[in-house]
């Protein structure tokens, strides 16, 4: 059982950064506002939990200007892409092993 | 660092984050199902049209249709095109709506853009098939160009779309081998087609 608890990746222990990997692994590009928008999040908090993803590699930013709005959109790395993977995986055995005691 | 406290609840909610972000799924088949009864109610007119001016509904490669014809077909098929597209979005807002998502966000975008490429070039070869006298090319034209179209916008809604456009593409090459069927095989494709997929899709997702 531990084995399995120890794949499970630190940086996705909070739930709105799981649902901000889960929207950036489907979609190219994301807006800050459709993120907002799709986990019904304060823009605060949501700014956090993306810098902290961003520090970690796991996702990165680009900066645009539509007129003089700036316009910030987010996508998943390549890294981020494996640790949600390894994530998902290690949950997947997590239920698997619930099922068998 | 603990498992979380229920896994199966937090597995639900990533794949419906995946499926809601990434996917426009709030299409309802009951859409489906009213533009293929106006489909139906508009070939009937163009059968009664051409039957009154030509005692038969079946068009022929040489045949010269009187521009009066055109009109009432065109005026015809906007009717069907303005009914289809006005309950689709009625019965589509309304699916929105009981699902709690909202109508417009970035998946009605991508779906629309990736519906309407395809479908205003097949509009705009049509009218010019019109124009050169092509007209029995044209119900195929609409066939495949249709086809094409949801094929193209399968990617961003439910994928069943995918499974229609292939009909529809295989329809439109049959009825431009089997030239003079044109309005036949258009009531397959647009009226009982959709029918029976609205039908589906409304007892599979609705239900």
């Amino acid at each position: 059982m531990k084995n399995y608890i120890s794949k499970l990746n630190k940086a996705f222990e909070n739930r709105l950064r799981l649902g901000i990997m889960s929207i950036l692994v489907v979609n190219d590009w994301v807006e800050f506002n459709t993120l907002k928008e799709t986990l019904e999040a304060t823009d605060g908090n949501l700014a956090s939990h993306l810098n902290s993803l961003e520090k970690l590699k796991l996702i990165e930013i680009r900066k645009q200007f539509v007129g003089k709005k700036p316009n910030t959109s987010y996508r998943v790395t390549e890294e981020g892409k494996g640790a949600f993977a390894e994530h998902i995986t290690a949950l997947e055995q997590l239920i698997q092993q619930q099922i068998k005691n | 660092m603990h498992p979380p406290k229920d896994i199966h609840q937090e597995i639900s909610e990533i794949r419906s984050l995946m499926e809601r972000s990434s996917r426009f799924i709030s299409l309802s088949g009951l859409s489906g199902i009213f533009a293929g009864i106006f489909a139906l109610g508009g070939a009937a007119i163009a059968y009664l049209l051409l039957k009154k001016e030509y005692g038969s509904a079946s068009l022929y490669q040489d045949q010269n249709i009187s521009p009066d014809l055109i009109q009432w077909l065109l005026l015809d098929a906007l009717g069907i095109i303005v009914l289809a597209v006005a309950t689709g979005i009625y019965f589509t807002t309304r699916n929105a709506k009981k699902k709690g998502l909202k109508t417009w966000d970035h998946t009605t975008k991508r779906v629309l853009s990736n519906l309407l490429l395809p479908l205003a070039t097949g509009g705009l070869f049509c009218l010019i098939l019109i124009f050169q006298q092509f007209i029995v090319l044209v119900a195929p034209a609409t066939l495949i160009f249709y086809g094409l179209a949801l094929i193209n916008a399968s990617k961003y809604t439910l994928s069943d779309i995918r499974y229609l456009g292939i009909i529809e593409i295989s329809l439109g090459l049959l009825a431009s081998f089997f030239l003079g069927y044109g309005l036949l095989f258009w009531s397959i494709g647009f009226g009982l087609m959709h029918i029976l997929y609205g039908t589906i899709m409304y007892f599979k997702y609705e239900k």
